[in-house]
């Protein structure tokens, strides 16, 4: 991404952010609560403008094309998002929940969404646990399982990034344990960005991490390297635990 | 300091006090409604005759009527609901701006308005339309001018009530769909307005029972006929004004069938509540 800032009405929430993410490799995202984490992954899949009174600037390559000259459906199809709470469509069955995507962009062909339904609960590690009641509500899951079947309906529209926006926040360490693992497995396929307010998390699973505070990124570098030999003393401070 | 009762037990007392309040204030609630149930069933059942349920009120009966009824209930649902479920749609998922503001205004206004005024508005504007020979001047008392008048005040409940419908759908619904690819418009209709069916036919409800029972704006708009339904341009009978036209006649037989009209114009309002409820539950259970 090339020097995007991003609003909310008149407040500025992040400022001329340029960062490269790797393909089939997990970049991690870090910060303070506030300090523009969230915005910016939503701004890479377009969903920044989906509210009210907010606007966006810059360029956001995916494959050498700016996101933003393209349709803001046909982006989010190519770049899936997962979200903080786990949120499967309340109306809907397990099946129906991971097929949505692909059943409510016109695929009608039920061959083509069973076997999209179950490579999907498969990749997101779910299939083993759901494969006998798919046609139970997808609320009626744990939390676990829900934010799984989240990360399955994403899958199913065979997206080529992934964008996870603390996806273990409301979770407990075992079901983030199962995510974790899903999420370094996932990586094969997929290009993975993964915003966390947990720094352990991002050491666990991401190649590359960004440190971000009020709004800009301060440093980006190697996992290991950021969190062993930070360059900056505000990034130092922070994964010490001084502030934040 | 020093009570005599220990404070659990004070709170215990407090609480089956405040039980037994709200008890009495449910049965007060109750009281009217139970008498009004009463009453017409008493004085009412005796006019439920075979004749007095089939017959047109030409001949005595009120089956014109409630044929009316349920025709001006069919078509003004067919105006009222979608577009009182459009400006919903409106108002919740796009009237953010001043122009939602003014609309709200509006809707809020005439869900206020005197249903006397709405019948005056739809008997004025079809007698305008009449006069200027845009429209036949039969049109001036007829079904049509009926549905105008119910659907002017049907539409701005159906709104009101979808917009609250609507608002209640949480927005992580709404943007777990639209990071699908999910078109906007597709995100409302298909899981938008799907988690919100039951409220939103419970809002269509309202209006129905609303409209069901309005007698000031088709005293001004049906005319009077006392046979069957003969056309959308031609006078009809509904209950409500059925059941004035017998309770101000000078005869008592009349005056009594006032009552059994009352009595199964709230036997049909109960009816389609039950039924359409009925409805909701059986499909929530094929879920």
């Amino acid at each position: 991404m090339d020097k995007v800032s991003a609003w909310y009405g008149e407040k500025l929430a992040i400022q001329e952010i340029v960062l490269d993410f790797e393909e089939h490799a997990v970049t991690g995202i870090i910060g303070p609560s506030g300090c523009g984490k969230s915005t910016l992954i939503r701004c890479l899949n377009r969903m920044h403008e989906t509210i009210p009174k907010a606007r966006v600037e810059g360029q956001v390559l995916l494959d050498g094309q700016d996101i933003y000259g393209l349709p803001a459906v046909s982006v989010r199809r190519r770049i899936g998002m997962v979200f903080q709470k786990p949120n499967p469509f309340p109306t809907m069955s397990i099946y129906e929940n991971v097929a949505a995507g692909l059943r409510l962009n016109g695929e009608r062909d039920r061959k083509k969404l069973d076997q999209a339904v179950l490579d999907s609960l498969k990749q997101a590690a779910l299939w083993e646990e759901v494969k006998d009641s798919l046609d139970k509500s997808g609320a009626s899951l744990s939390g676990g399982q829900q934010q799984r079947l989240c990360i399955a309906r994403a899958l199913a529209v065979r997206p080529e990034v992934l964008l996870m926006d603390e996806p273990c926040s409301a979770l407990d360490p075992i079901a983030t344990a199962k995510i974790e693992d899903l999420i370094f497995d996932l990586k094969k396929d997929y290009t993975l960005v993964i915003v966390t307010h947990n720094m352990q998390q991002a050491a666990r699973v991401a190649e590359t991490t960004a440190f971000m505070y009020l709004g800009k990124v301060v440093e980006v570098n190697n996992t290991r390297e950021l969190f062993e030999r930070p360059r900056e003393s505000l990034t130092e401070s922070y994964i010490t635990g001084r502030f934040g | 300091m020093k009570f005599p009762v220990d404070r659990d037990t004070r709170r215990r007392w407090f609480d089956v006090f405040m039980s037994g309040a709200a008890l009495v204030c449910v049965g007060l609630a109750l009281l009217p409604l139970g008498s009004i149930l009463m009453e017409a069933f008493v004085r009412g059942a005796p006019a439920l005759t075979p004749n007095f349920l089939t017959q047109p009120s030409l001949l005595g009966g009120i089956a014109n009527a409630i044929q009316g009824t349920f025709i001006l209930i069919g078509l003004t649902s067919l105006v009222a609901l979608p577009v009182g479920i459009l400006t919903g749609i409106y108002l919740s998922e796009f009237g953010k701006g001043r122009i939602g503001v003014v609309v709200r205004f509006f809707v809020d206004v005439m869900t206020q308005t005197p249903s006397v005024v709405v019948g005056i508005f739809a008997y004025s504007f079809v007698l305008t339309l009449a006069l200027s020979g845009l429209v036949p001047r039969t049109l001036v008392f007829s079904v049509i001018s009926g549905t105008i008048a119910l659907s002017t005040i049907m539409i701005p409940i159906v709104a009101r009530t979808s917009e609250d419908a609507l608002r209640l759908v949480p927005t992580s619904a709404r943007e777990a769909a639209l990071a699908l690819g999910i078109p906007r418009y597709r995100t409302i209709l298909r899981v938008v307005l799907p988690s919100c069916a039951s409220a939103l036919v419970t809002g269509g409800l309202l209006g129905i029972a609303r409209i069901g029972g309005e007698t000031a704006p088709l005293l001004l708009t049906l005319g009077s006929s006392r046979e069957f339904f003969s056309g959308l341009d031609q006078p009809i009978a509904a209950m409500p004004t059925q059941v004035y036209q017998f309770a101000i006649a000078p005869s008592l037989a009349e005056n009594q069938a006032a009552w059994g009209a009352s009595l199964i114009l709230v036997l049909l309002m109960l009816g389609i509540s039950i039924a359409s409820r009925a409805v909701i539950r059986l499909r929530a259970v094929k879920r």
